[in-house]
């Protein structure tokens, strides 16, 4: 199953979005990556990299991001990784997990999750 | 000639002088960011300062790299990965010296700048760290180029990188999180920007 990974500057609302998936998709391969190890905001590149390990397989690993630090911090971790099944997406946060997570739990493969999330990015919300 | 030893004595002493700019600069990252600028700054240098020992031994690449990861994985807010690129960058571009001299400063700031504006897929004129940097290392290679000492082509850079500061403070921030601050932003000077220009004079003062 594509493993699914959600970047905040937060712990608890990268957590949050993590649980809320729960609600459609319970047993999706995801891992949040939440604030900085001494509790404060802030986006930590080990907390983002264990993570990714986490719900890493080779059906590859899809990275969701709130923004600016969580942005660029997830970059310098795919360059370390430099492996093109581990891919970060520009896409609103919430969706997207739900999206992903749905899409994934159905067996999805990393291509049909990243084209469904492209197309919820257009969805207007009303 | 600039060797190991020194190299890592202005680590400390940048360092320090972040330390005692923290609050002054998250006071202005409050205003106009989230207000974390100088607390990251500060303790991202820590960690070097922890490490500063085991970098004495290393090249002068391998201590850029080095403070470079560390900054990536110790500051936590978007100075980080900025800040930790530019010593990466930098560090790779001097590679294995033991020694380096005022051109490989030079070249070393220009990549740094690069890298910069690669991750923050920024330019200058946006209300950033690059409306100092990018000022401050044309100063210095004119200077350079006119066989100043390396007084005053320090002098040059800080200059150029104060004038910066300034200029930050006319115009609207279009990256980042002072971005949503919009036109707000107008009045104040961008922390970014500020701190290179602490770091940049607090380098100078070792020559």
């Amino acid at each position: 199953m594509v493993g699914i990974v959600i970047v905040s500057h937060s712990e608890r609302l990268a957590e949050s979005v993590v649980d809320l998936t729960k609600m459609m998709a319970d047993g999706a391969n995801i891992a949040a990556a939440g604030g900085l190890e001494d509790g404060t905001f802030g986006t930590s590149y080990e907390r983002i990299k264990a993570a990714v390990d986490a719900v890493y397989s080779e059906d590859g690993v899809i990275v969701l991001m709130d923004m600016g630090s969580a942005v660029m911090t997830t970059e310098m971790v795919l360059e370390e990784y430099d492996d093109s099944r581990i891919r970060m997406v520009d896409a609103p946060l919430v969706e997207s997990a739900v999206v992903a997570s749905v899409s994934a739990m159905c067996g999805s493969d990393l291509e049909t999750i990243l084209e469904e999330i492209e197309e919820a990015k257009g969805e207007p919300k009303f | 000639m600039t060797d190991q030893k020194k190299v890592v004595e202005i680590l400390l002493s940048v360092y320090k002088v972040l330390d005692e700019n923290k609050e002054f600069l998250t006071d202005l990252d409050n205003v106009i960011g989230d207000g974390d600028h100088g607390i990251n700054m500060a303790r991202g240098f820590a960690e070097i300062e922890k490490q500063a020992d085991a970098l004495v031994g290393k090249d002068i690449g391998n201590i850029l790299k080095t403070v470079g990861m560390t900054l990536v994985s110790k500051v936590g807010g978007s100075s980080g990965p900025l800040y930790g690129t530019a010593f990466m960058k930098a560090g790779m571009t001097i590679g294995a010296k033991t020694e380096i001299d005022m051109n490989d400063f030079l070249g070393a700031l220009e990549v740094a700048i690069e890298g910069v504006k690669a991750r923050g897929k920024s330019t200058t004129g946006e209300k950033t760290m690059l409306d100092a940097m990018v000022p401050a290392l044309d100063a210095m290679k004119a200077a350079a180029a006119d066989d100043a000492d390396t007084k005053a082509i320090f002098d040059a850079g800080i200059k150029a990188a104060e004038a910066g500061v300034e200029y930050t403070k006319e115009i609207i921030a279009t990256k980042g999180r002072a971005s949503y601050v919009g036109e707000r932003s107008i009045g104040h000077q961008d922390p970014g920007a500020t701190s290179f220009t602490l770091i940049l004079t607090e380098i100078s003062k070792a020559y």
